[in-house]
């Protein structure tokens, strides 16, 4: 990835801190309820299921099958013009949640429903990496 | 149905749209609210309630401060994003029948033409946090990109085409052209649709609405008291709110076909008593084509996936059999946040619209969308 990253950084937050850092590390986690078991994204305190807020992380096996898609041919934001078009994939992920992110190396007229996807993950700064897709 | 004709709307205002009004907000929603209240035959100090769309900055204490409302009751807020405006009818007739309120102002409109633009106000909009965090560095940035994997899954499941999106957006135009007060005045055919530039595929150019500088607003009154009001009373009958499966984020929406206007519809229909085939016209919050289509399954006028053939053979027109936003709507009028839609279908049911008058029309439903599929819908009859 491109050093001098212009984009969006995000601001996590206390719920949301050891999901970012297990990108920095290259891992990819999701919350799962101690209580009830339920895997959940994007990370939030308390499990919609049974309530409980004892949690635990995760690590994604990093597999999934496109359920959507979109390309984007506009420059929303100054930071993604050389990148056009690019293509946001959603993905559901073999643990049973949904995880939005580029495809990268797949051409857009190449995605289809179902298509197998596997995670990645770019460092965009020194402290920063983002989660994307490639084909499996 | 404890909210069923309640409330009437009395007052209609709008100032003139366009891209560049060359003054603030406020001066824009003043004129509009007071424009609202005359038409209602009040006077400012009867307003004892307000709903304000805080997009643009704009606050109930700028219409107290301007229009000189000194005993305001009620200031309340809709935070649904483009859902607001019809949602603010629901908290109104509510606020009517508590018998805190007798007359509500819900004024909307903002500089969004030349000044700051959707996209660059999302990030800060508190609804939108998760996408803030989570979504926006990794490129999504704007409502067209939340929106168009909801239409390629709905194109895949369905085979609705973009093509049937053009007949939503080409309607709308030949709607705009015949209102003196709707910005996109050049006709346009099903090829200038396809021709139009990608924006966030399958959402092109002329699928998106247009971004407009204006306001519009409406008082809603005790139905007691609309029934000597100036106008002809336009009664609602039939209010409903609500929230899609994962408000936050649409990516986490187990079926991303499905808008908030499904679990709204048949609370809506049932109140007011009707249904959807008893619906002279409809004014649908259109901020892109496909929330149209969309609406009109969920709403009840045709099955799920059906959508596309629905909307084909001048069904949606004028003299089709469900005309769709007669004022050319968010696609082709104005962004008024839906409040236009609000005042296009008051004008209809009391039958002052123009060149663009449904004939006979005596019951109407208007809708609002917003944020992650957020939904409302009135449902209003001339009584
Ligand atoms: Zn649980």
């Amino acid at each position: 990835m491109d050093s001098a990253y212009t984009g969006p950084l995000p601001e996590p937050t206390q719920d949301s801190q050891p999901y970012w850092d297990g990108l920095k590390r290259h891992k990819l986690l999701f919350q799962r309820c101690v209580s009830c078991g339920t895997i959940r994204h994007y990370p939030r305190p308390m499990c919609a299921t049974c309530h409980s807020m004892e949690l635990e992380w995760i690590e994604s096996r990093g597999h999934g099958h496109v359920h959507s898609w979109a390309v984007t041919h506009h420059a929303f934001h100054p930071s993604v013009k050389d990148r056009l078009p690019y293509v946001m994939a959603m993905v559901d992920m073999e643990e049973g949640v949904r995880v939005n992110a580029p495809l990268r190396g797949c051409a857009p007229e190449d995605v289809s429903v179902g298509l197998g996807v596997s995670i990645a993950f770019e460092d965009v700064t020194p402290d920063v990496t983002f989660p994307a897709f490639t084909l499996a | 149905m404890p909210l069923r004709d309640i409330a009437a709307i009395t007052g209609i205002g709008e100032t003139k749209y366009c891209r560049n009004a060359g003054r603030s907000s406020v001066s824009l929603n003043v004129e509009a609210a007071l424009a609202a209240i005359r038409d209602a035959g009040l006077q400012p100090k009867d307003i004892d309630g307000i709903i304000a769309l805080t997009y643009g900055g704009i606050v109930a204490e700028d219409f107290m401060t301007n229009l000189g409302i000194s005993d305001l009751r009620f200031s309340g807020a809709c935070p649904l994003g483009g859902a607001s405006a019809v949602a603010g009818l629901q908290s109104a007739a509510a606020m009517i029948k508590a018998g805190i309120c007798r007359h509500v102002l819900l004024p909307a409109g903002r500089n969004g033409a030349s000044g700051p633009r959707v996209t660059n106000i999302v990030a800060a909009i508190p609804q939108m946090k998760v996408l803030a965090e989570f979504e926006r560095p990794l490129g999504v940035f704007g409502p067209a990109q939340f929106y168009a994997p909801m239409v390629r899954r709905h194109m895949e499941l369905y085979g609705t085409t973009s093509r049937q999106l053009g007949e939503i957006a080409v309607t709308m135009r030949r709607h705009a052209m015949l209102s003196d007060n709707a910005i996109m005045q050049k006709p346009m055919t099903i090829e200038d649709h396809q021709a139009s530039r990608m924006i966030a595929d399958p959402l092109r150019a002329l699928d998106c609405c247009i971004e407009s500088d204006g306001a519009a607003a409406v008082v809603v009154s005790a139905a007691d008291f609309a029934r000597d009001a100036p106008n002809t009373r336009v009664l609602i009958s039939g209010l409903a709110e609500a929230h899609p499966e994962s408000p936050s984020i649409a990516t986490q929406r187990a079926d991303l076909t499905k808008l908030g206007t499904a679990k709204a519809a048949p609370r809506a229909f049932a109140m007011a008593g009707v249904t959807p085939s008893d619906i002279d016209l409809a004014e649908l919050y259109d901020c892109f084509t496909y929330i149209v289509l969309c609406q009109l399954e969920d709403l009840g006028f045709c099955k799920k996936g059906e959508g596309g053939a629905f909307v084909e053979g001048g069904r949606i027109s004028l003299g089709g059999a469900l005309p769709v936003n007669t004022h050319g709507g968010l696609l082709s009028q104005a962004h008024v946040s839906g409040m236009n839609h609000i005042v296009e279908l008051v004008r209809q049911l009391r039958g002052q619209g123009g060149k663009a008058q449904v004939k006979d029309a005596e019951l109407g439903l208007v809708t609002g969308y917003g944020d992650f599929s957020d939904a409302s819908i009135a449902i209003m009859r001339r009584g």
